[in-house]
């Protein structure tokens, strides 16, 4: 049992970008035992757990101070984080994970160009349909939260994991808040992003928590860990 | 951040406090009315939008329905008056918990009580404001609150304002919506006198649609060129905006005049007595009737010094209560030592009762007492 654990993702596209990342930096990761196993070894420091988490995890993990760094995008650690600034610090971006958390409509809403306009096709949907406007999205907190700075209020968010970009063609939601990282998939689906709907500009960051425990020992292997990566993780 | 238990002294305080502020209401005739706690959070969102969520509890109800821990008192209450009949007036008296979700790290209890009153159907508004404001002074002295200052508003006058002014209709609509979001509105009215800025080719397109033989099918083929259409929206709402986008891109800029005078009449505050000369002065010299607002408004001073509430003193600010959407006529707050910590408020919310059910706005006012905070500013005093 090392001093300071590391939570990196489990799988896919992101989990090999970042032990590629550490690698480049000195810090060798590899899994332990058989392939699908969610344990880790981490070479060239000593002290040093990893353990694989779900990527949707980690930001959880850190709030309670349960692993002391994290990967995690920032997309998530603000849509999870109750307080953020407060439970995490983000100490490097790592130049990989690029996404754009951003508002879509059909792209034949011609009517439809602004979070202004968006407002006011609200207002018109529930007196000509006798309903709230739906937005589907996972990202619930970062929807609500952008919608009241720009000042619109009469919607609904429905709840959406996955395939968001499918819903208003079948009919589950009117307009949706997700991330995309070139746009393809939203305009495949028929989908405008708003000219001022660019929420966030995510990527993944190497994330420490403030709830840890920062004992002496994990201070210790913090710092080992700041030298051979060279970045300041104080 | 949760309360602490309440027990031992404490506790003996505010059953004394919540049964001193029982007699008052009731002996004032107010009927004593117990909601449920919970109700269908559907009518919650209808009101404020998705934005309650982060100020209350909202879970599954089971059934796939989602109910809503209250928030406050006037939502049940004003249901509970509507299911007994809107026509009749009535006087209800509450108390008992609310719950309001905190932001992350906030101080502000998620659970506290309220005690307060809801006066429906008052024939007149000036004396049922009166003596909604007197109630709850009386119950803040019940309690032991010695120094607390009194802020007062009254949001008829900026929409009284917005309809005596001469305006295209889609503008004073604008102005009207948003007039509980005052970013926006100062936005809007900069945006109105300003003018309509260079439209994008898309808009052009689609104003320059709306004046073609067939608009409809104009319209339609244009969508159709960016994507296919999907979804709930139909090609009549997209005809229907882009008509009032058209009017709008036509419409005159705003005066000068006319935005400094709602930007000076929002900024009036000031003893009320003096605010409410400062208005007549300010609508007289713009010569814009706004008669009848600022008569309840003296009407309402007059109902005050009858119960012994000097309007040479109480504060007023135009601007005040902006923020609360769904009071639309006199508000008040009452602060202690902390101005951050109200002790007690209330306000005009006729509109509401529309929105609740009563097919037309009833008259409706309320106010609540927080007691918890109200002892503890009488104890710290």
């Amino acid at each position: 049992m090392g001093a300071l654990t590391l939570g990196l993702p489990s799988k896919g596209r992101l989990m090999e970008a970042t032990v590629e990342w550490f690698a480049a930096r000195g810090v060798s990761i590899r899994r332990s035992g058989a392939g699908r196993e969610y344990a880790a070894l981490a070479e060239g420091v000593e002290g040093l757990d990893v353990v694989m988490l779900s990527a949707g995890e980690i930001p959880r993990e850190l709030d309670r101070g349960r692993i002391h760094l994290g990967v995690t995008g920032e997309d998530l650690i603000r849509e999870k984080i109750a307080g953020w600034e407060a439970r995490v610090r983000i100490v490097a971006a790592m130049g990989f994970g690029h996404a754009d958390l951003v508002v879509a409509v059909p792209a034949w809403w011609i009517d439809v160009e602004t979070m202004a306009d968006l407002d006011e096709a609200c207002a018109q949907f529930r007196a000509r349909h006798g309903a709230a406007l739906r937005i589907g999205t996972k990202y619930h907190t970062l929807t609500r939260e952008f919608f009241r700075r720009r000042g619109v209020a009469d919607y609904r968010i429905v709840d959406s994991q996955g395939a968001t970009e499918a819903g208003p063609k079948n009919q589950s939601f009117e307009a949706l808040v997700d991330i995309t990282s070139s746009g393809e998939t939203l305009s495949a689906n028929h989908l405008r992003v708003l000219s001022d709907g660019l929420i966030l500009q995510s990527q993944a960051n190497l994330c420490l928590s403030l709830a840890a425990d920062w004992s002496a020992k994990a201070a210790a292997v913090r710092d080992r860990l700041a030298r051979t990566l060279g970045l300041a993780l104080g | 951040m949760t309360p602490p238990t309440r027990l031992g002294p404490d506790l003996a305080a505010l059953e004394r406090a919540l049964g001193g502020l029982a007699r008052l209401f009731t002996g004032a005739g107010y009927e004593a009315v117990s909601p449920p706690h919970l109700f269908p959070a559907d009518l919650m969102l209808d009101l404020y939008g998705e934005d309650i969520r982060a100020r209350a509890f909202l879970f599954p109800g089971g059934g796939g329905d989602e109910v809503c821990l209250r928030p406050d008192f006037t939502v049940p209450v004003v249901l509970a008056h509507g299911e007994r009949g809107w026509g009749r007036p009535a006087r209800y008296a509450y108390q008992g918990p609310v719950f309001r979700r905190q932001a992350a790290g906030s101080s502000r209890p998620v659970e506290y009580l309220q005690a307060g009153v809801e006066n429906l159907g008052a024939a007149d508004p000036a004396a049922a404001e009166a003596e909604v404001l007197d109630l709850t002074l009386r119950g803040l002295g019940l309690l032991g609150v010695g120094a607390h200052r009194v802020t007062t508003g009254d949001l008829g006058i900026v929409f009284g304002l917005l309809d005596a002014l001469e305006m295209p209709a889609g503008r004073r609509a604008r102005l009207r919506r948003h007039l509980w979001r005052p970013a926006r509105f100062h936005a809007l009215v900069a945006g109105a006198v300003a003018g309509a800025p260079a439209p994008t080719p898309r808009r052009a397109a689609l104003i320059a649609a709306v004046a073609a033989p067939d608009p409809l099918a104009r319209i339609e083929r244009l969508a159709a060129a960016e994507g296919e259409i999907i979804g709930l929206r139909e090609i009549e709402d997209i005809a229907e905006r882009a008509a009032a986008l058209a009017e709008a891109a036509a419409e005159p800029p705003m005066p000068a005049a006319q935005a400094d005078l709602i930007e000076a009449a929002l900024a009036v505050t000031g003893p009320a007595e003096q605010a409410l000369a400062r208005l007549r002065d300010l609508t007289a010299a713009a010569g814009v009737d706004l008669g009848p607002q600022l008569d309840a408004f003296a009407r309402r001073l007059d109902a005050m010094a009858a119960r012994g509430l000097d309007g040479a003193t109480l504060a007023f600010d135009a601007d005040f209560g902006r923020n609360l959407e769904y009071y639309d006529g006199f508000v008040f707050e009452i602060t202690g030592p902390d101005p951050a910590l109200p002790l007690a408020g209330g306000g005009r919310y006729d509109s509401m009762t529309a929105r609740l059910g009563a097919g037309r706005a009833i008259p409706a006012i309320g106010a609540m007492i927080r007691p918890e905070a109200a002892l503890a500013a009488a104890g710290g005093a």
